[in-house]
């Protein structure tokens, strides 16, 4: 489930994941490796620059059963959060 | 693990679709699948050890053979455009520049997700590979193992 740009951006990240500068499949494997350490519930943001994050992303979330809840654009690189659901 | 399981066949030794195999491997590991990577023919040169290792008891062709064959993944060829060994070394130059993981680290990155990488020892034989000249932490199996992952399987890939 995906909400506005308003409450992304109000988010507070229990983890920030910086996979910034790594091409696919960095930015997953980063996922893979951060969500670890975020509580159940809890919301955890990834920042990546390689595009293919915006649909890579969403689908890992899907597949490992989290929520994904949208992405930020920023100068130069992506903000993309989601929720640890088990 | 366990909410799917994905077998990948690499046959080629080209660097490009090793790369390919190993990115798709990862990727999977990431999203929580079992993936099983079963090394066969050219494929098994990626394994290799990139150091010469001394091995007796080898026929004239199965040296011939050890010696033609790249060892490891930095010796791997392009399937395409490989200019007699100057391609790999662009590609490696702008897969650097683009910030893809080198190959070495995928292998390494794989391992440490859990991907069950085996060795085909059929092909083994027929190149004259011995276990002491393939990397650590291979399992050693034939068809029938790589059939009963691929039961199992809902993607199977031949690279």
């Amino acid at each position: 489930m995906t909400v506005g740009t308003d409450d992304l951006k109000a988010l507070t990240a229990d983890q920030v994941v910086d996979a910034r500068g790594t091409s696919c499949p960095g930015p997953i494997l980063a996922a893979k490796k951060g969500i670890r350490t975020v509580p159940v519930g809890g919301v955890m943001e990834v920042l990546a620059t390689d595009s293919g994050t915006l649909k890579d992303l969403p689908a890992w979330s899907a597949k490992m059963g989290h929520d994904f809840l949208g992405s930020l654009e920023e100068a130069g690189y992506l903000r993309l959060f989601l929720r640890k659901m088990k | 693990m366990g909410t799917g399981r994905k077998t990948i066949i690499v046959f080629s030794g080209e660097f490009d679709k090793v790369m390919a195999a190993f990115v798709i491997a990862n990727g999977a590991a990431a999203m929580d699948d079992e993936v099983t990577m079963f090394f066969t023919f050219w494929g098994l040169n990626a394994l290799r050890r990139p150091e010469k290792v001394t091995v007796n008891g080898k026929t004239l062709v199965q040296r011939a053979f050890a010696w033609m064959m790249p060892r490891g993944p930095e010796r791997l060829s392009l399937s395409q455009m490989n200019f007699a060994g100057a391609g790999p070394k662009l590609m490696k130059r702008v897969m650097r520049q683009a910030n893809v993981m080198p190959l070495q680290e995928l292998i390494t990155e794989a391992r440490e997700q859990g991907v069950k990488m085996v060795a085909c020892t059929m092909s083994m034989d027929v190149m004259g590979l011995l276990k002491e000249e393939l990397i650590d932490g291979l399992e050693y199996a034939g068809v029938a193992s790589y059939l009963a992952d691929a039961d199992q399987s809902n993607v199977n890939l031949f690279i």
